[in-house]
């Protein structure tokens, strides 16, 4: 076997990683302010990068674009948290998050009606090229887009993690996630709280979207990244910010080299599914996830 | 014949169960014993671990230590971790101290999934709706019909139970338990949160089902009063440890029992 | 006084057990079944046969599988539309490479295979709940579809991926007029409604409602947690997999792996949030609901574009589709989360109390 052959697919699988840790990210803020699994976050990363693309094809500035993109992201965050999930507090998580696939399919449409559905380009200044000297290097062709892509993400998620950590909004978000009942006693206001969240992994779903949009082009497949980005939620937990982002990492890596290694011995195409299926076998080993603790429930 | 006559010999050992969540010991090296036939009360401030000891004692919690010992038609069996699913089959059934009754379905099919055991039929005969499945449906339904009547809930047969006010549904849930026809029947709190009047019919229907099917109980309480009332035995925990064991007059007496309810320093 | 319980003492448990144990419900039913089966076939047009009707029951077969497996067993699942994919490809392959089966024969073994598959994928239900089961039944979407697409002898090697319905023949008759195809769908999806009803109410489907509302406390008293979920996913599968048989055979008569994306996963699961969840008949009116609905909408566009001279592009008009759908979801979760079928019960109840409301 060519090992640097094998680094070649393994770096780009870990930048591919990346990517996903970022659609994941989007999942797990939303996730842990208010407890709902946002199917519907695909649907936000499709629309985020449409509306921004279709700005720029009219001859809007680019950080006019990039602005009022992000506006549009928020005012949407907070309808939804409006509109959507308010009346359905305290209901089954099961009943949130059969909402948000409903969502998912008022925003897919939303988007086309009002922007159609052809695919469109983004141009973000950075070729998809190997970078020359790291090929002669080393004989790696690694992607220069892909690189600073995935240093974009990472940056982003490292500017999350920080903000949850240290501000006084991201405390509140905790307190939220630990124990809602608690958090509305010592009066922490909820509604805006989640109304933040919302809007946050709206732009969150507008980074996403750009990258992505960048890579393969701004068009409906954009919401199949959110499909990607689930079984690292699986592997990683719904709640953990540190699992999304080992969680990515791990199935962009195992995705990438399987595709390589295993993929030509039973036809190709395995990407639909391989990262389903390592989520699944992680699951029967621990079923509370990377780093979920083991929860035994109460009678 | 005087209620201490029929206690027969004992038919469940708990001995040196231990149990904890991560660092919290719900309970150590606890060890008591239940005689056949009688009302055997475990009591104790709250988190001292009585509900965590009826979930040992049906398998829905996996002590890390110690061992269940239950005698089945004349024979003991021995378990360090009972399985809940056996502890049916074996005659347990219980309520909770938060009502788990299946709130989407009505009072009468409640109390049916209590038989699911006794019944037989494969699902393709009950897809069919024919011979043995048909029968014993029927079969089923007057068995279960006569505990309606024992509880007096026959007014609210068809309410889906999610609709009853609370003192109902732990009525229910206790149907639900003796649908079963239990050997050994837990109770965790079955009187909690009732006014006076619904508790003194809980505890008719207890005793009730005491005397009439010899059935042998296990009940958690927090009136001192019902518990002095109506057990022969009373186990007391505290932090997870047995405090105290004996008659209740004994238990009355019992200084380190009392020191427990009034919040003596350890 | 048309709709009335009252008077209709039953003195016996086994009346009380009956089907239908009000007589009016009874008689409805009756009256519908010989709609249905004579009424229709002899006036409806061929574009309401295969076009709407065909397809409607199709559908409201599919959903009903869900329904059991979510509705009634509480598992909620995305990947309805592989194993109406393995219904579809499986009997296909039992008519072609064992002629001598008949239809039938093939259409029943084609939903054991979905079966099996669900029985498969229904393993991490005996570890994970909510939506991370949700989320792991996706992988059976993907993965099913994959197979189907990757391994040739699915599709018999056709290059393209498309397979065409062999002609239906049973006992000698041959299925091949609008009419013919309808009954013959008709009579399986009576059939299989009928004894989903009675696994309903009797103590397979007690149990999987006990493990829906309580699973700790089904166990408790003795439902055996394994048994129960992967019989109803068993049991839902086979119901989504002769589903997918009918919809290749009687329906579409050629199709592709494509045909069952994730998208008609997602549109099943939408009739029985809409129909009612846990319910039989919601599973027949969020079908007729979701069916009818599109078509609807494109009259109604047409005729908005014509009397305005609007001109409403195709695309225009499935984007508002899909803006609608969602958004129903959205509502009825939150204004009736049991769906049309709760809403024909209030009627009912209603009806019962009329005229005189107290
Ligand atoms: N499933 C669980 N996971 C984690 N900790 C638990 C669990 N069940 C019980 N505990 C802990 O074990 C201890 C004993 O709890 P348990 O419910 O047995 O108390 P209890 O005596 O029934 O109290 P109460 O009177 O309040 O019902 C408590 O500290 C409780 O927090
Ligand atoms: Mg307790």
């Amino acid at each position: 076997m060519n090992v640097s052959f094998f680094f070649e697919v393994l770096i780009g699988g870990l930048l591919a990683g990346v990517m996903y840790s970022l659609v994941a990210l989007g999942f797990v803020l939303i996730y842990k302010a208010s407890g709902v699994f946002n199917f519907a976050q695909g649907a936000m990363v499709f629309l985020a990068a449409l509306t921004f693309v279709s700005l720029l094809e009219r001859g809007v500035n680019f950080w006019l674009a990039l602005g009022v993109t992000l506006a549009v992201m928020v005012v949407l965050g907070m309808a939804i948290e409006r509109v959507v999930l308010r009346p359905l507090v305290n209901q089954p998580p099961i009943t949130l998050f059969m909402a948000t696939i409903g969502l998912t399919f008022v925003l897919e449409g939303l988007s086309q009606a009002v922007w159609g559905s052809q695919p469109h380009g983004l141009e973000l200044g950075i070729a998809d090229v190997p970078m020359q000297w790291l090929a002669d290097s080393t004989g790696m062709f690694i992607s220069q887009f892909d690189l600073i892509a995935s240093g974009v993400a990472a940056v982003l998620v490292a500017a999350l993690a920080l903000f949850f950590q240290y501000t006084r909004v991201g405390r509140a978000l905790r307190a939220v996630a630990d124990d809602h009942q608690a958090a509305l006693a010592v009066g922490i206001p909820l509604k805006n709280i989640w109304a933040i969240v919302w809007a946050v992994a709206g732009f969150v779903a507008l980074v996403a979207g750009m990258l992505w949009g960048a890579r393969n082009g701004v068009q409906y497949a954009l919401t199949f990244i959110a499909l990607k980005a689930l079984p690292v939620l699986i592997l990683g937990g719904f709640e953990s910010i540190l699992g999304a982002i080992v969680g990515g990492l791990i199935i962009g890596a195992s995705e990438k080299l399987a595709e390589v290694y295993l993929g030509p011995m039973v036809g190709g195409g395995i990407e639909s599914w391989f990262a389903y299926v390592i989520a699944l076998l992680f699951l029967l080993v621990r079923p509370q996830g990377l780093f979920g603790e083991k929860i035994i429930d109460r009678v | 014949m005087s209620r201490e006559a029929r206690i027969g010999e004992t038919v469940l050992s708990v001995e040196k169960v231990s149990l904890s969540f991560g660092g919290v010991k719900a309970l150590q090296d606890v060890s008591f014993d239940v005689r056949e036939h009688e009302v055997r009360a475990i009591i104790g401030p709250n988190g001292a671990g009585k509900s965590s000891m009826l979930n040992v004692i049906n398998g829905v919690y996996h002590p890390q230590q110690g061992t269940i010992r239950l005698r089945a038609n004349g024979a003991w069996k021995e378990f360090s971790d009972m399985d809940s699913h056996e502890a049916a089959a074996l005659g347990i059934a219980r309520t909770f101290q938060n009502i788990a009754l299946f709130k989407g379905m009505t009072v009468l099919d409640n109390i049916m999934t209590g038989r699911n055991l006794k019944m037989r039929a494969s699902f393709l005969e009950q897809a069919i709706w024919i011979g043995r499945a048909r029968r014993e449906e029927l079969k089923h339904r007057r068995a279960v019909e006569e505990i309606i009547d024992f509880m007096e809930i026959q007014h609210i047969r068809k309410t889906p139970v999610g609709r009853l006010p609370y003192g109902l549904q732990k009525r229910v849930e206790l149907a639900r338990a003796l649908a079963a026809e239990p050997r050994l029947l837990l109770l965790d709190e079955p009187m909690a949160g009732m006014n006076m009047e619904e508790k003194q019919d809980m505890c008719r229907f207890v005793l009730d089902v005491n005397d009439q099917y010899g059935t042998t109980i296990v009940l958690i309480e927090h009136d001192m009063g019902v518990v002095m009332d109506i057990s022969d035995r009373v186990v007391v925990l505290d932090y997870g440890r047995k405090i105290g064991d004996g008659t209740p007059e004994e238990i009355r007496g019992n200084q380190a029992v009392i020191d427990a309810y009034l919040g003596v320093a350890h | 006084m048309l709709y009335r319980e009252a008077g209709q003492f039953k003195s016996t448990y086994a009346a009380d057990q009956q089907i239908f144990p009000i007589r009016q419900d009874r008689i409805a039913v009756t009256l519908l079944l010989l709609v249905a089966f004579i009424g229709v076939p002899l006036f409806a047009n061929e574009y309401w046969l295969s076009a709407i009707l065909v397809p409607f029951l199709i559908f409201a077969l599919a959903a009903l599988g869900l329904n059991i497996l979510t509705g009634y067993a509480g598992q909620l699942s995305l990947g309805t539309a592989a194993f109406m994919a393995v219904g579809a490809f499986m009997a296909y392959n039992f008519v072609l490479r064992m002629p001598w089966l008949g239809v039938i024969p093939s259409f029943i073994l084609a939903g054991l295979c979905a079966s099996a598959v669900g029985i498969v994928f229904g393993l991490p239900s005996l570890r994970i709940k909510g939506f991370y089961l949700a989320v792991a039944t996706l992988a059976c979407q993907f993965f099913v579809l994959w197979a189907i697409q990757r391994i040739g002898w699915f599709t018999n090697n056709s290059s393209t991926g498309v397979i065409t319905a062999q002609t239906i023949e049973i006992l000698g008759h041959t299925f091949d007029t609008p009419q013919s195809k309808y009954l013959l769908t008709l009579g399986i999806v009576a059939v299989l409604a009928l004894l989903a009803k009675n696994l309903m109410r009797s103590e397979t489907g007690r149990a999987f409602m006990a493990v829906r509302d309580m699973d700790v406390a089904a166990s408790v008293i003795g439902i055996p947690m394994m048994k129960t979920k992967l019989l109803a996913f068993a049991i839902s599968s086979f119901y989504c997999g002769v589903a997918g048989a009918m919809y290749a055979y009687t329906y579409l008569g050629t199709v592709e792996p494509e045909a069952f994306t994730l998208d008609l996963s997602f549109r099943i699961l939408f009739m029985i949030i809409i129909g009612g969840v846990g319910s039989i008949l919601g599973s027949f009116l969020g079908a007729a609901f979701i069916t009818l609905l599109p078509i609807f909408l494109n009259v109604f566009f047409g005729a908005l574009s014509h009397t305005f001279g609007l001109d409403i592009s195709h695309a225009i008009v499935s984007n508002i589709e899909l803006m609608i759908f969602g958004g129903l979801i959205i509502f009825f979760l939150i204004v009736e989360p049991h769906g049309l079928a709760r809403l024909w019960q209030i009627a009912k109840e209603k009806l019962r109390l009329w005229p005189f409301p107290h």
